[in-house]
């Protein structure tokens, strides 16, 4: 666990960097070429669906770890990353859905990334839904760390049946090889809101399992009040 | 060899008592004749509409009767601690899984092929020449709805909202194989060649590798203590 002062600068740079993102987001970075302003809604929309990938795959090392090491520690990072990854892919479908309203003209459609991540916010509900229905804690670990490694192991499979499924979305402009197709300004407005975002999934992350630690210090304390 | 003995012994446990009561086919065989029923009703008498639906309407019958099966299974378990004998056995964690699997994928088998003619007859479908192909893709469809139902209900089957709970995480994990046996299943009804299907099989063969390697390594966290 990190200190009580390394959280506060942790807390600091999430806010400053997404201060910064909004700027460059909003002032420096060029409007489209073909949407115009809307398509400033990346710098939020690509940054929260990337860092709730890297949450989901946390979720995955954690939950392997925990099965093999049986540490709370792994199972509350897991837990604690899960809701972050659920939290930041809700945002990244509302975000989405509202850049889709102008461009593509529907709130919703059932394109390929957007049905893909769909079912992955499904998947990770369910997950948090268990962990609240199973009454022993160790049992509950146990069964979430299962499903998280399923879930994520899920996801290539999911996305290649719904890529032959149907395609709409605009192809990969980040994640993808070869030279990227984003101009440079937008580059460094996007990159400056993923590192932000980054920080700010790190800070409620050690946020998330202080939580944690304070709820297993209270049942510790009620216990010895019992006794 | 031995372990392949202790799997069939579990499966044939599980067969000989469904085969005694026939309780988890009953419950499973009506409903799936009920929604099929239904479906004419949402759909009315166009037959062009219902041959265009038709495999996702077959498809829809086998999960949502599967998943009604699956919850029965376990449940069967947990009754005069079944489990803790079972887990008794002495054998390996995985061979308890794999005759689970068995049976559970041998009787939601037997239902679908009951249920295959039966929707032939109500929607005055030609599927008899189809069979085989359309086994196909049912075989490997219904071995992965199996092996993922099978160690989900291991999980929700204590739980105090088991009869939601199992849906609510086996549907979403099951996407990309329903997809795909409902894509394959439409070349096949079509009359397509059955080179179109062939991509839908491998990733069907492609979930059920993946899930019944995971749930073979992990099945034993589930089940211990």
């Amino acid at each position: 666990m990190i200190g009580r002062g390394a959280e506060r600068v942790l807390g600091l740079l999430a806010a400053f960097g997404l201060l910064i993102g909004l700027y460059i987001g909003f002032v420096y970075a060029p409007p489209d070429a073909v949407q115009g302003e809307v398509q400033r809604i990346m710098y939020l929309h690509v940054p929260l669906i990337l860092v709730s990938y890297l949450a989901f795959f946390v979720v995955f090392v954690m939950s392997i770890l925990y099965l093999l090491r049986r540490q709370e520690r792994h199972d509350a990072i897991a837990h604690s990353s899960a809701e972050i990854g659920v939290l930041f892919t809700a945002l990244a479908i509302a975000a989405g859905s509202i850049w889709g309203r102008p461009t593509w003209g529907t709130w919703w459609t059932w394109d390929a990334r957007l049905t893909t991540t769909t079912i992955l916010l499904l998947i990770f509900i369910g997950y948090l839904m268990l962990r609240t229905l199973v009454d022993d804690p160790s049992r509950g670990a146990t069964f979430s760390a299962v499903l998280g490694i399923f879930g994520f192991l899920d996801i290539p499979i999911i996305h290649m049946s719904v890529v032959w499924w149907r395609t709409l979305h605009q192809p990969p402009s980040v994640l993808r090889p070869g030279p990227s197709t984003v101009a440079p300004d937008m580059q460094v407005a996007l990159y400056t809101n993923l590192a932000a975002f980054v920080v700010l999934y790190g800070y409620f992350l050690v946020k998330r399992l202080r939580l944690e630690e304070a709820r297993c210090e209270l049942n510790r304390l009620r216990m010895e009040g019992v006794e | 060899m031995i372990f392949v003995g202790h799997v069939m012994a579990i499966a044939r446990k599980d067969l000989l008592a469904e085969w005694r009561n026939r309780e988890s086919f009953t419950a499973m065989f009506y409903f799936a004749f009920l929604v099929l029923f239904l479906f004419n009703f949402a759909l009315g008498a166009d037959q062009a509409l219902i041959r265009g639906a038709s495999s996702g309407l077959l498809w829809l019958a086998f999960t949502f009767t599967s998943v009604l099966g699956l919850g029965r299974s376990v449940q069967g378990e947990l009754e005069n601690d079944c489990l803790e004998g079972l887990l008794l056995y002495p054998t390996q964690r995985e061979a308890i899984y794999l005759g689970k699997l068995l049976g559970n994928f041998s009787v939601i088998l037997v239902v679908e092929l009951v249920i295959l003619p039966l929707f032939a007859i109500l929607y005055n479908m030609d599927l008899w020449s189809q069979i085989p192909k359309l086994l196909l893709i049912a075989v490997p469809g219904t071995l992965g709805f199996a092996a993922a139902g099978t160690l989900l209900s291991s999980m929700t089957a204590g739980l105090r909202a088991r009869e939601a709970m199992l849906p609510f995480l086996l549907f979403p994990l099951t996407i990309p194989l329903i997809l795909s046996a409902v894509k394959g299943t439409e070349v096949v009804l079509r009359g397509e060649p059955f080179e179109l299907a062939m991509p839908w099989v491998k990733l069907i063969a492609a979930f059920d590798v993946v899930f019944l390697v995971t749930s073979l390594l992990t099945f034993e966290y589930l089940v211990e203590e």
